[in-house]
Parts: C-alpha cells; sequence; structure tokens
C-alpha cells in the first residue's frame, strides 16, 4: 500500500472520529438553558464540552494529516453535509430527556472500550488523543447509565419513555459496528481499532445496565446505515446550517 | 448584580423587634462581623436577603437565554467551547446563589415558583435580544462588567453565604469579561465588516448596561438601609460611574463611539459625564414589557415543565431504592 | 404547581491530596450517586478537587449559636495550651 492511501485512510478515520464527537457536542449544546434541573444543565455542558474539546484535537489533526492546511474550523464549518461521515446515531435529535440520555448512553458504551484499544494505536496522536478522551468517556458511560436506571426505573411515565428511546434509538446503533476498507485496513496496520472487537463488551454494558433499568433490549435485526459515506438523517441539513451559518455567511473572516 | 429593583422594604417588618437585640445586630455589621443563617437578624434584614440574592440567582439563570441563543451558532469551536463553558458557568452561579437563599429557609423550588409565576424579578438586561454574533461579545464585554462592578463589593456583604457564594462567582467570572472584550477585538480587527457588526452592537447595548445599575440614587429610596446593613456596599450612582470611567478608554481602543451625544470627560473631576438615562424604557422593561421578557419566561417554564417528569423519575427511583435497601437490611436481621 | 422538593446535599472537596476535605456548597440530588455527580459537575469544573464527600444537608448537627458564648468563650482562657505560654531559654535552640 502506497503512503498516498495510508494518508486517505488515516485522514477519513480521524475526520470520523472527530464528526461523532463535534455533532455529538452540538446536538448536548442545544441544552443548555434547557435542561431538566440545573445539575443537569451543568452536567450536559460538561458532556458537551468534552465532546468539543474530543472534535478541536481531531479536526486540528485530521487537517495536519491531508496536508492542504484546512484547520479545524474549515474543516467542521465548511465541509457540505455529503462530506460528513459521523455516524447517524450521534446527530439524532435530542428528543426528550430519555432520547438524549439513551443516545449518549449507547455511545459511550461504545466509545470508551474504543478509546481504551486507540491507545494501543500506532498513530502517536490518535493514542494520545484516545487516552485523554478515555477518562472522558467513562464519565459520560457513568453518568448516562445512572441516568438510564433512574428512567427505566423510575415512574411510569419515565420508563415509558425511557423504552420508546431505546426502541427509536436501536436501529442506528449497528453502524458503529461497521467496518469499511478504511478501518479493515488501518486496523491490519494497528491503527485504528476493530469495531467488532468491541461489540460483547458493548453488549455486556447494555445488557447490565438495561436490565437494572428494567429495559428491554430490542431484538437485532435491521439497523440504519450511511452516515460514514455522508448518506445522514433529514435532519442533519438543519443542523449544519445552524452550525455553519457564521462562517457561510461571513467568508473568509477571523471570529 | 442584577439586584436593581428590590430596594423595597415591607412595611410589615418595621414592628418593634427588641431593641436590645437590634442593637447587637447592627454592632455586630458595624464591627464587620459575619451574619450566619442561624444568627439571630431583623426579619426585613432576612426579606430583603432573600429578595436580593433570589433575584441574583433568577438573573443568572434567565442570562443563560441570550447568550445560549448562540451556542449552536458560534462561529468557531474555540468560540463554541468558550461561550458553552461561560453559560453553563452563569448555571453554576445561579445555583450557588440559590444555595446561598436557602439558608434563610427558603427552598429552590420555591425560589423557582416565584420566578416562573412573575413574583419575583430578574435583571432587566436579559430582556434584551441577542441580534448578531457581536451581542455575544458586548455581552461579555458590557454586561459582565457592569456585574463584576456591582458584584465584587458583595463579596465584603455581611451575610456570609452571599459573600461566601459571591467570592466564587467573581474568582469564575474573571475570564467572561475578557473572552467578550477579545471576540470584539478580533473581529474590529478583521474586517469593516465586522466592525460595524460591533459597533451595532454597542449601540444597543450600552444604555440597557447602564441600565444594570438600577434607579438613580435620588430616586433609590432604600439604598440607605442596605448600605447599613453592609449588604451594599456603594450606591446605584457611584457604580455607575465606576463602570462608565472603566468602560469609555475600552471603547476606545476598539475605534468604536459610544452612542451618548453628551458623553464628555471632565478634566476636573477625572470622571466621564453621561447623558440622560431613559428612564421610563427601564420602568416598562422592569415591569414586563421589554423585547424578550415573554420568551424568557416561556423558555424558562418550557424547560420546567417539560423536566417535570424527570425529577419524578428520580425522587421516585431514589424511594425504591431506599425500600429495597431497607428490605433486605429486615432479611438479613 | 406543588412540587416534592429534591433533597439538598452538603459538599466536600479535597483541593489536593493530603489536605483535608473543606466544605463548598451544596447541591439538590434525589440521591447520593446522583448528588456526587452533580457535585463533581458543579464544584469541579476548574480542576478544583480530588474527592469528593456528599452529605443529606438534614444529616448536619449544628450547635446554637445563641450558645456562642458558653460553647467557646471558655477556652479563651485557656492560653496555656499556647506554645508561647512556655519561656524556654534561647541556648536551648528551636522548640
Amino acid at each position: 500500500m502506497t503512503t498516498t492511501d495510508r494518508t486517505a485512510d488515516l485522514f477519513a478515520y480521524t475526520l470520523r472520529l472527530a464528526d461523532d464527537a463535534a455533532i455529538l457536542g452540538q446536538r448536548l449544546g442545544e441544552w443548555c438553558g434547557h435542561a431538566p434541573t440545573l445539575e443537569e444543565d451543568i452536567g450536559l455542558a460538561n458532556i458537551a464540552l468534552d465532546h468539543i474539546g474530543q472534535a478541536r484535537a481531531l479536526y486540528t489533526y485530521a487537517g495536519e494529516v491531508e496536508g492542504e492546511g484546512r484547520d479545524e474550523d474549515q474543516l467542521c464549518f465548511l465541509r457540505p453535509e455529503r462530506q460528513f461521515n459521523n455516524c447517524l446515531l450521534v446527530e439524532q435529535p435530542n428528543g426528550d430527556f430519555a432520547e438524549t440520555i439513551l443516545r449518549q448512553f449507547f455511545f459511550s458504551a461504545f466509545m470508551l472500550p474504543l478509546w481504551r484499544e486507540l491507545k494501543a494505536s500506532k498513530d502517536e496522536t490518535l493514542a494520545a488523543i484516545a487516552a485523554k478522551a478515555e477518562k472522558e468517556a467513562a464519565y459520560h458511560l457513568r453518568h448516562s447509565a445512572e441516568w438510564t436506571i433512574r428512567l427505566g426505573d423510575g415512574t411510569t411515565e419515565s420508563h415509558e419513555r425511557a423504552q420508546a428511546a431505546v426502541d427509536h434509538l436501536w436501529p442506528y446503533t449497528g453502524e458503529l459496528f461497521e467496518v469499511d476498507g478504511v478501518v479493515e485496513r488501518l486496523a491490519a496496520a494497528g491503527i485504528a481499532v476493530d469495531p467488532a472487537s468491541l461489540r460483547d463488551e458493548w453488549h455486556a454494558t447494555l445488557r447490565e445496565v438495561l436490565d437494572e433499568a428494567t429495559l428491554r433490549l430490542p431484538p437485532d435485526g435491521w439497523f440504519q446505515t450511511g452516515g460514514r459515506s455522508g448518506r445522514h438523517s433529514e435532519s442533519f441539513g438543519h443542523l449544519l446550517s445552524e452550525m455553519q451559518y457564521m462562517q457561510r455567511a461571513w467568508p473568509g473572516l477571523r471570529w | 448584580m442584577y439586584t436593581q429593583a428590590l430596594n423595597a422594604r415591607d412595611a410589615s417588618d418595621e414592628r418593634s423587634e427588641d431593641a436590645a437585640l437590634l442593637a447587637a445586630f447592627q454592632a455586630r455589621v458595624d464591627a464587620e462581623e459575619k451574619i450566619e443563617p442561624n444568627d439571630w437578624m431583623p426579619e426585613a434584614y432576612r426579606k430583603t436577603l432573600v429578595r436580593q440574592i433570589s433575584q441574583h440567582a433568577h438573573s443568572e439563570i434567565v442570562g443563560m437565554l441570550p447568550e445560549g441563543n448562540w451556542i449552536t451558532r458560534a462561529p468557531t469551536l474555540k468560540r463554541k467551547a468558550a461561550l458553552l463553558a461561560k453559560v453553563q458557568d452563569e448555571g453554576g452561579h445561579g445555583l450557588y446563589l440559590y444555595s446561598a437563599a436557602e439558608t434563610l429557609g427558603v427552598s429552590r423550588e420555591e425560589l423557582t415558583e416565584q420566578l416562573l409565576s412573575s413574583k419575583a424579578k430578574y435583571s432587566s438586561i436579559f430582556n434584551y435580544p441577542t441580534l448578531t454574533w457581536a451581542d455575544i461579545g458586548a455581552i461579555g464585554w458590557l454586561v459582565d462588567g457592569a456585574a463584576i462592578m456591582n458584584q465584587i463589593p458583595l463579596c465584603r456583604c455581611s451575610f456570609g453565604p452571599y459573600s461566601r457564594a459571591m467570592i466564587r462567582v467573581c474568582k469564575e467570572e474573571s475570564f467572561h469579561q475578557r473572552q467578550g472584550y477579545e471576540l470584539l477585538l478580533e473581529m474590529c480587527r478583521s474586517s469593516e465588516e465586522q466592525k460595524e457588526m460591533v459597533q451595532d452592537a454597542l449601540n444597543r447595548w450600552w444604555w440597557p448596561s447602564l441600565m444594570m445599575f438600577g434607579p438613580s440614587d435620588t430616586d433609590s429610596k432604600h439604598s440607605a438601609q442596605s448600605m447599613a446593613w453592609k449588604i451594599k456596599r456603594f450606591t446605584n450612582d457611584e457604580l455607575r460611574q465606576k463602570f462608565v470611567d472603566a468602560t469609555v478608554p475600552q471603547a476606545h481602543y476598539l475605534g468604536l463611539t459610544l452612542p451618548d451625544p453628551d458623553l464628555k470627560f471632565n478634566e476636573d473631576t477625572g470622571h466621564w459625564e453621561y447623558g440622560e438615562i431613559d428612564w421610563e424604557e427601564f420602568a416598562r422593561v422592569v415591569a414586563g414589557n421589554g423585547p424578550c421578557n415573554r420568551e424568557r419566561l416561556a423558555a424558562r417554564r418550557k424547560a420546567f415543565d417539560e423536566g417535570a417528569w424527570v425529577r419524578e423519575a428520580a425522587l421516585a427511583y431514589a424511594e425504591k431504592r431506599r425500600n429495597r435497601r431497607e428490605a433486605a437490611r429486615i432479611a438479613a436481621e | 404547581m406543588t412540587e416534592k422538593n429534591t433533597p439538598l446535599w452538603e459538599v466536600f472537596i479535597r483541593s489536593r491530596t493530603g489536605m483535608a476535605h473543606r466544605h463548598c456548597g451544596s447541591v439538590h440530588a434525589a440521591d447520593e450517586e446522583m448528588a456526587l455527580q452533580a457535585a463533581r459537575d458543579v464544584y469541579t469544573r476548574r480542576g478544583e478537587g480530588v474527592s469528593i464527600w456528599v452529605v443529606p444537608s438534614s444529616a448536619i448537627v449544628a450547635s446554637d449559636p445563641s450558645e456562642k458564648d458558653v460553647m467557646f468563650e471558655p477556652t479563651a482562657s485557656k492560653i496555656y495550651r499556647h506554645p508561647t505560654f512556655y519561656e524556654i531559654p534561647e541556648e536551648v535552640g528551636n522548640m
């Protein structure tokens, strides 16, 4: 394999991780000032800030790998919809508090082992980013798991809402484990993590928490796909038009 | 800060409280001793504090909304993170302040109810809209700047929990004004178009910022009592003058013009003299008729109502957990 | 609008290893785990802590301020508890 191919793969992989973090951070930021309690307003903002921080480090690195002089903001604010490669799960609208919590729980349960494995990446920058992100993901998982338990095993209404959130988000989780050429080649080279290897742990985490929450895990079956190749939900374009408004309306200025 | 409208006292508290206790209380205050929640205090002191601290807390909470309006549209990731952290801090400050008010025997739930039912007031500044990104800088620079003027003396307030909350708030807030000013500086340097945006923001936020300090001393009848109790250390006009003196040169550094044709420097006093504030506008906004009063309260009510099932679920779960533990303990015996 | 009150917790933070936990504020939370998370999210946003205690506010037992003199004044006269009460000749050195 040529160096150019390897560079293209690394750019694509880093960008996916960056897009996941940026888009989830964007969604969580929408909550600020509107959460169910003041304590939770602050808690959700902390998680959003972690994701935005991860996105910044990852975009910056992706720009370096690409070598065309694009910085974190050009990558985040000046790419069109079809060039974003985040998974569909993170772009799902906030919905009610249960949907936000379950989205975070499904994602963090996946990202915690992913960052842990990625610490051993042969790519030193990714390994360093992973080392920091692992601790953040561990707290996100704890926070969202504890809330999942309380919503699931709280009142009849909260149980119903939490189960509806599980059922609604479930079809978007299959994509987390998809492997394409980029991941396959980089995993073989010891740079990326093969997500298939995380599946058992992810399942075990879900089963444990959802059991305690008296929530039912839907059967595997049909899963949504498309995010990694830039085919997103309809709502995603609206997220981008809001997020990218300033850079699109006043191109090329410093802020 | 954000305590402008509360200088009203209740006539009902003017009843005869034990003169000896009152004298002893005043002596402690005069000696700069801190009053703590369980100490004896005049009823009017307690009521004034509850009103002032909760109004301050409500202002922080409502104050999250105008800036929160731009979190999802911040132009860079760095700015997004800074803004989110700042708005989050305001939530934290509201929380510290609610806690301080709660030491006086009023619950968070009651305080929230007072805000949502419009019984309690909050700073009028937050009833103005954030129309452009430059408004985010203007709020940090002017609104937080005005807040700091007011909050630093409150760190020495005679009531211990309020004073301690303010010390924490002031420490955390030191970055807020700087991030606002730096944001505007970057815009003014970047292009003429952005500088115009900044000038427009200054035009809209300048007068409301001056109003934040509350009515002029000649119209603020009750500040004398708050001064005697050392809840307040400077009068509204003193603080306003300090703010103007500090801010005008900062505006000039940005190359901006203040929207006040009467503004001039008095060589003899060393102060900037400013024009007449539109007190009718102030009264109108405080009374509920500013550009965004209804939207602000509607947003708070929506968050509260839509969060009710979550708070109920957490309490229900906590009770189940207690009962299960109790059952397990009994079973083990 | 009658909402059940969510319990209040006092938060104590150890700022560095080796230091005692110090009271720094309070949070509302339905149970102890939520209280711990809220305390972490609210009071350690700037790296202020390495350890947190949360205690139900209702569990705090406080002395009565009106008994301040009774409780604390008697100790004021016990100057023999302080090192400066004892005179040691300079030749002995630091003690």
